[in-house]
């Protein structure tokens, strides 16, 4: 289960929204208890893929290297990250399967000729073979 | 060469849950490979079939990028730290 209060995923949606026909990205920040993951802040990034932004999204090591500085700093972790799918589904691509790491929680949000649509959570197996769907939760007063 | 191998939080499940691993080698490439050799389920996060290093998984001799230095050839002094920092890549079909 990921927890994502409503303000943070207008958070993402409106960053999708404002990318379109570009990929957007961005990284989480948050807490991990017993298998439950809760957001609790988001940090928007440049796509780095200038040749080719409408269809893939790239961030670099010295980002990758800021953003978990960042999560240290509020004490929290970086646990995972959300990109958009300008005119697809929000389902993982083999691309993305080839470049992701486990562990991490992957967010990914549709958008249909430019308006944010269904949104989903995914992570890889630990074997690479596929991901798995997370639930995305937005009520935050269970535990964690 | 005593040296420290940084372990990024997405692979600490895959290396007893910890976030450094020391290991004994003389280059880079060995010291990966006496990480991989303790910890084997981290093999297929860190290469391609072939055992060419993933595009996407970077590895640091402490502050610099070894495909600036020589690569897994690069020599290892005591005390050295080997990072291993992912970047973040994907993107729709087509
Ligand atoms: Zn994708």
């Amino acid at each position: 289960m990921l927890k994502l209060s409503e303000e943070l995923v207008e958070r993402i949606r409106a960053h999708a929204a404002q990318s379109y026909p570009y990929e957007c990205c961005g990284a989480m920040l948050g807490t991990e208890s017993s298998g439950a993951r809760l957001v609790k802040e988001l940090v928007m990034l440049d796509n780095q893929r200038e040749d080719s932004p409408r269809n893939r999204f790239l961030v670099d090591p010295a980002d990758v290297l800021r953003v978990e500085r960042a999560a240290r700093a509020q004490g929290l972790d970086l646990i995972g990250w959300y990109h958009s799918h300008p005119d697809a589904p929000p389902r993982p691509s083999d691309f993305d399967r080839e470049h992701a790491w486990p562990w991490y929680s992957y967010v990914i949000v549709s958008v249909e000729a430019g308006v944010p649509r269904r949104m989903a959570s995914w992570r890889l197996l630990d074997d690479r073979s596929r991901f798995d769907g997370e639930e995305i939760g937005s009520d935050l007063t269970a535990a964690c | 060469m005593a040296v420290k191998v940084m372990i990024p939080t997405p692979l600490r499940p895959f290396a007893g849950r910890q976030a450094s691993v020391s290991v004994e080698a003389q280059t880079v490439g060995e010291g990966l490979d006496a990480l991989t050799g303790q910890f084997a389920d981290l093999r297929r996060h860190l290469y391609a079939d072939g055992g060419r290093l993933r595009s996407f998984v970077n590895v640091y001799l402490n502050e610099e990028d070894v495909r600036n230095l020589q690569k897994d050839e690069t020599p290892l002094r005591d005390g050295d730290t080997i990072s291993i920092v992912p970047s973040i890549a994907g993107g729709r079909s087509r």
